[in-house]
């Protein structure tokens, strides 16, 4: 048996959980529309590449990821697009951000899917692929997974966590997906497994979770995997991906670090089964396993397209009349969604109807009385009072020399405040402005380097300009004084001026390029129109004769 | 819309709570005293907590604050009870007020209030009034005379003649001045041979309400509402440097249990010393402040002019509280190898 | 007497050649207190302030010449840190704080006069004659000297819009100062 560690605090409040685990996961019913946020995780924002009245498959990309840390967005059903732009989004600010809106036609059809075999692709092609799929962290940071799938170059990889643990109260999706599914997510960890090469793979859960327990170690049996399934002690935040690590292997990732450069990397039981899904399936991830519950009638898992509105989705397990907001995420780290219509999204595990009677709303804050319950909470061992002090000065300075930014805003500090004060709220707060601040500070600081070039450009340039003048004063002084000599002597062949030479050399180097443009042009659009098909060749021609309409041709129009 | 924020789940924790479980944990020994000592101590903690709640109130109505939130919180009536156990149950009833205002107003009100005090309000009222008022500070019921709550009470509101045959000194005020008149003296063991005065172990019926404390204090470690570093720092730096003096000349010293358990070595170890306002806040901090508090007890009580020495010593710490906890910040997850 | 007056001049020599010396070991080269203000300003080079750019502003405080309520897009909480550095009073700005914001050159009406590129400060307008213009939003500061320049009229300035990305957290409404309990009743 693996010795397991202990991280220090945490708390353990009620998890209820029971609610929603009597019934198997249903799949959710397709919506009236779907609008899918083009921001679901971190990183770059995808660009759209659907219009208006385009119609879309199931699956098909419809943002294009933005740089390496970025991962693509997918139709989450087939249909119609209603409309590209703002919406309101999950997000606690209540703004809107870019979405593309489906109408669903009814059919729900996949694009072509191609199941590939990952082992003949170099890793390079696997990390690729996952990222086309979209493929992000599952568990609620919505960090895309190709990116954490490179071990550091020096340190080798040692363990592999897959997180299982699922601490919040109220959420159970995992649970439900490790107890159906459990096979898929083991061979996606296979995946992950194959491209870090990590010495051992531990796959934790809370041993709340027997049955998951039960149905990971029968997946591990059945495909003759060497992955530890451990049932660690139930305590929040084990779930948090560095406390679980610590349990696991005793390693402390802090914040300034990777976890990666200890040797050891956490990715959530979802986030596998995604994997395997977009490997062995071809299937990008487009909808996810939700838990509804809260104060509802009918508690419930459900297998959910991404991009359904939150309302029509909770209408499934019957809430009741008394619900006054939608909580996405756990009641501990989730948020109150700025109205029931905003959509799923990738990041969205468990919806809980709100009460009041449900969750009492908090009694009027105290002054802090300083003392340390909420230090000895802390699972990071911060000195949370400390932060909170400062913070509330605004000595953001200070906030930080208390290592605000090594909160993991788990809300423990919070959870066991006898003043009730939203510690949390005021960490966020105090990171929120540091940042604002240091990237203000970095634009004056740009803003102050190019306005020092710019003054020294024009100094050079006033320079350069009287220079020349000077130059061209003692030039015309030459030559009138050459023409006082001509005169006198006999009359020479006049060779070309230097300067005529330095044009004619430019005009030949200028349309040198010209033909090399045109020459690279024509290169390109000869490229891979061996093997088209006939609809292939009239959708080029097609595109071709826009370009033209829009452009005019490439002989007319070159000059 | 409600912007009410994570987590939405709360323990069921509050001042109120907290004050209520130390105001609980203090009834075992207050029965044990007026059992003992007599129930004139009840006249004084019904003093003491009206004067509280009355200076409170008025405090927060001058500084504006929402009185139903604050009176409730608990905290004055901790004070108050506290200064009522430390000052002698037979003082003119004046004493007690003047000491509570003192404490609400100056040590607690005007610092910021709940939360913002840098010193322990009651060790500041009972310094002011031991400074100000040495005589009736050290008036302490003679236990050879049994008085009735009406007697008593007709002393403490000046009703009956205050008679020295009242009053005597606390044991630990007994041996300081017993050794300090007879310097060649019969020793400590033999002083304490004397029941009458000095009980069992430490003092004629004080020992068995410093047990009660004791009992008490472990019942806060027991739901969380102290931790074991500053009783553990105290108690332990008190036995550490009496035990040492008492092995190097038994007969000038007394042992460590008998300073253990005299004078307000329990009250101060597990009720005094570990007010978290005004106390150091890290684990290594805690243990510091309650051991430098523990062996300023033993300076002051054996080898400076007051015969007890908890509040003193417990106002120097305070002083020192943000240098302490700026030197003992633990490390913090992943950073343990000074990385 | 004599000796007592021996004394005194001793130290009064010993003391003076002590600090005559320390002055020059250690010497500070420019001025660094030009440098801190200067870190504190927006360096929006706009000119708001009646000085040619942030750092001749900077300069001017230093020496005593100017009042440190002149910056706008510094707003309050730049005068507030300016008077926590010198020692100042808090005033009030000397002008109404504005949003932070953009300059956008509206694409009809450019007539590429390149007037603007000539008058940006940071140069964040990119464009050539008769063609046009385009002001990199990211390296812009609002600044509004390229407003004056244009013989059309086509720049408008206009405040960044918060985004789900640049969105920051509220500070914490604190329920303590009102004199009845809001949620108790």
């Amino acid at each position: 048996m693996l010795q397991l560690f202990k991280f220090k605090g945490g708390v353990k409040p009620a998890t209820n959980k029971a609610q929603s685990l009597v019934e198997p996961v249903a799949v959710a019913p397709l919506p009236s529309h779907v609008a899918i946020p083009l921001h679901q995780s971190i990183g770059g924002t995808p660009r759209p590449i659907v219009a208006v009245g385009d119609k879309v498959l199931k699956g098909q990309k419809i943002g294009e990821a933005d740089g390496w840390i970025s991962a693509a967005v997918h139709a989450s059903t087939s249909g119609t697009v209603i409309h590209v732009g703002p919406q309101v989004v999950p997000h606690p600010s209540g703004l809107t951000a870019d979405c593309v809106v489906i109408e669903p036609d009814g059919r729900d059809e996949w694009i072509a899917r191609n199941p590939v075999d990952y082992r003949s692709l170099a890793p390079e092609a696997v990390r690729e692929l996952l990222r086309e799929a979209g493929v992000v962290g599952l568990g609620g940071a919505v960090f895309p997974t190709h990116g954490k799938l490179t071990a550091a170059k020096s340190v080798p990889m040692e363990e592999m966590v897959i997180n299982g643990a699922e601490c919040e109260p109220y959420i159970t999706c995992d649970d439900m997906l490790m107890r159906e599914r459990a096979v898929d997510v083991v061979r996606g960890a296979g995946v992950f497994r194959d491209l870090l090469q990590p010495k051992r793979v531990l796959i934790g859960i809370e041993d709340n979770k027997p049955e998951a327990v039960a149905a990971m170690q029968a997946a591990v049996r059945a495909t003759g995997e060497n992955f530890e399934v451990i049932a660690v002690p139930t305590r929040y935040p084990a779930g948090g991906a560095k406390q679980l690590i610590r349990v696991l292997t005793g390693k402390e990732v802090p914040a300034s670090k990777r976890s990666t450069d200890l040797g050891v990397q956490c990715f959530n039981v979802a986030t596998a089964y995604t994997a395997w899904r977009a490997i062995a399936h071809g299937e990008p991830v487009v909808s996810r396993l939700v838990t509804l519950t809260g104060n509802v009638d009918k508690p419930r898992n459900y297998e959910v397209l991404i991009g359904t509105p939150m309302d029509e989705l909770l209408a499934l397990a019957a809430p009741r009349s008394d619900t006054d907001g939608i909580l996405m995420g756990g009641p501990m780290m989730g948020f109150l969604v700025p109205n029931f219509k905003v959509p799923v999204v990738k990041a969205t595990n468990c919806l809980i109807a709100h009460s009041d009677a449900l969750f009492p709303p908090k009694a009027p804050e105290m002054p802090c009385i300083r003392c340390g319950e909420c230090a000895r909470a802390c699972p990071h061992e911060l000195q949370p009072f400390e932060m909170y002090w400062f913070s509330r000065a605004k000595n953001f300075g200070k906030t930080q020399e208390y290592n605000v930014f090594d909160c993991i805003e788990c809300g423990c500090c919070s959870f066991v405040c006898p003043s009730r004060i939203p510690l949390v709220q005021y960490f966020r707060f105090a990171k929120s402005e540091i940042w604002a601040r240091e990237k203000e500070k970095n634009a004056a600081e740009t803003a102050k380097t190019r306005f020092e070039f710019k003054q020294f450009r024009d100094e050079r340039e006033k320079r350069e300009k009287a220079e020349k003048l000077a130059k061209a004063a003692a030039a015309q002084a030459a030559k009138k004084a050459a023409e006082a000599q001509a005169a006198t002597s006999a009359p020479e062949p006049v060779a070309p001026s230097p300067l005529d030479a330095d044009q004619a050399v430019k005009k030949a180097s200028i349309q040198a390029a010209m033909e090399r443009a045109k020459a690279q042009r024509e290169a390109a659009a000869a490229r891979n129109t061996e093997s088209l098909t006939a609809d292939q060749q009239h959708e080029i021609e097609a595109i071709e004769a826009r370009r033209i309409a829009a452009f005019g041709t490439d002989e007319t129009t070159e000059k | 819309m409600d912007f009410s924020t994570p987590p939405y789940l709360l323990k069921n924790a509050s001042v109120t709570r907290v004050m209520a479980q130390v105001l609980l944990a203090l009834v075992p020994a207050i029965a044990v005293y007026a059992w003992l000592i007599g129930p004139a101590i009840l006249i004084q903690i019904a003093l003491a907590t009206m004067t509280a709640l009355v200076a409170e109130t008025l405090m927060l109505k001058v500084r504006n604050r929402p009185l139903a939130l604050f009176l409730t919180d608990g905290s004055a009536v901790v004070t108050g009870w506290l200064i009522a156990l430390v000052f002698p149950p037979l003082a003119p009833w004046w004493l007690v007020v003047v000491g509570t205002l003192f404490a609400i107003v100056v040590a607690k009100h005007l610092y910021g209030g709940l939360g913002q005090n840098p010193f322990n309000p009651a060790m500041i009222a009972f310094a002011v009034c031991i400074v100000s008022f040495p005589a009736f500070m050290s008036q302490w019921p003679n236990q050879a005379l049994h008085l009735g709550l009406l007697d008593q009470f007709q002393v403490i509101f000046g009703l009956m003649p205050r008679l020295d045959a009242l009053t005597a000194a606390t044991p630990l005020d007994a041996l300081k001045t017993a050794l300090k008149l007879d310097e060649a003296g019969i020793g400590v063991p033999a002083l304490l041979a004397n029941r009458n005065v000095y009980g069992s172990f430490a003092g004629h019926g004080w020992e068995w309400i410093a047990l009660s404390y004791l009992v008490g204090g472990l019942w806060m470690w027991q739901r969380k509402i102290i931790t074991w570093q500053v009783p553990t720092g105290f108690l332990g730096a008190l036995f550490l440097i009496s035990g040492a003096l008492w092995l190097y000349h038994p007969d000038r010293f007394a042992s460590p249990l008998f300073h253990l358990f005299a004078g307000g070595s329990m009250l101060g170890a597990f009720f005094i010393a570990t007010d978290p306002v005004s106390g150091a806040t890290t684990p290594r901090g805690k243990l510091i402040f309650g051991a430098g508090a523990g062996l300023l007890t033993y300076l002051i009580r054996v080898f400076g002019g007051y015969p007890d020495g908890v509040a003193f010593a417990v106002l120097l710490l305070n002083i020192c509280v943000p240098l302490i906890d700026l030197y003992t910040q633990p490390p913090i997850f992943g950073m343990k190898d000074g990385k | 007497m004599i000796s007592a007056i021996a004394v005194m001049a001793l130290g009064a020599i010993l003391l003076g050649a002590a600090l005559g010396y320390a002055s020059i070991k250690f010497k500070v080269e420019g001025d660094p207190l030009v440098d801190k203000i200067e870190s504190i300003l927006p360096q929006t080079q706009c000119g708001q302030c009646g000085f040619p750019g942030c750092k001749p502003y900077a300069e001017a405080i230093a020496k005593g010449g100017a009042e440190i309520n002149l910056c706008p897009p510094g707003g309050a909480e730049g005068v507030r840190r300016l008077a926590d550095l010198l020692g100042r009073e808090v005033k009030a700005l000397d002008a109404k704080e504005k949003p932070k914001s953009v300059a956008v050159i509206d694409e009809n009406t450019c007539i590429g006069c390149t007037l603007c590129i000539q008058a940006c400060p940071v140069d964040a307008i990119v464009g050539a004659a008769k063609q046009l213009h385009v002001i990199i939003e990211p390296l812009c500061t609002g600044c509004e000297l390229c407003l004056p320049p244009c013989p059309v009229e086509c720049i408008s300035i206009e405040p960044i819009v918060e985004t789900v990305d640049s969105w920051k957290w509220k500070y914490p409404v604190i329920a303590i100062t009102p004199t009845d309990t809001p949620k108790a009743a």
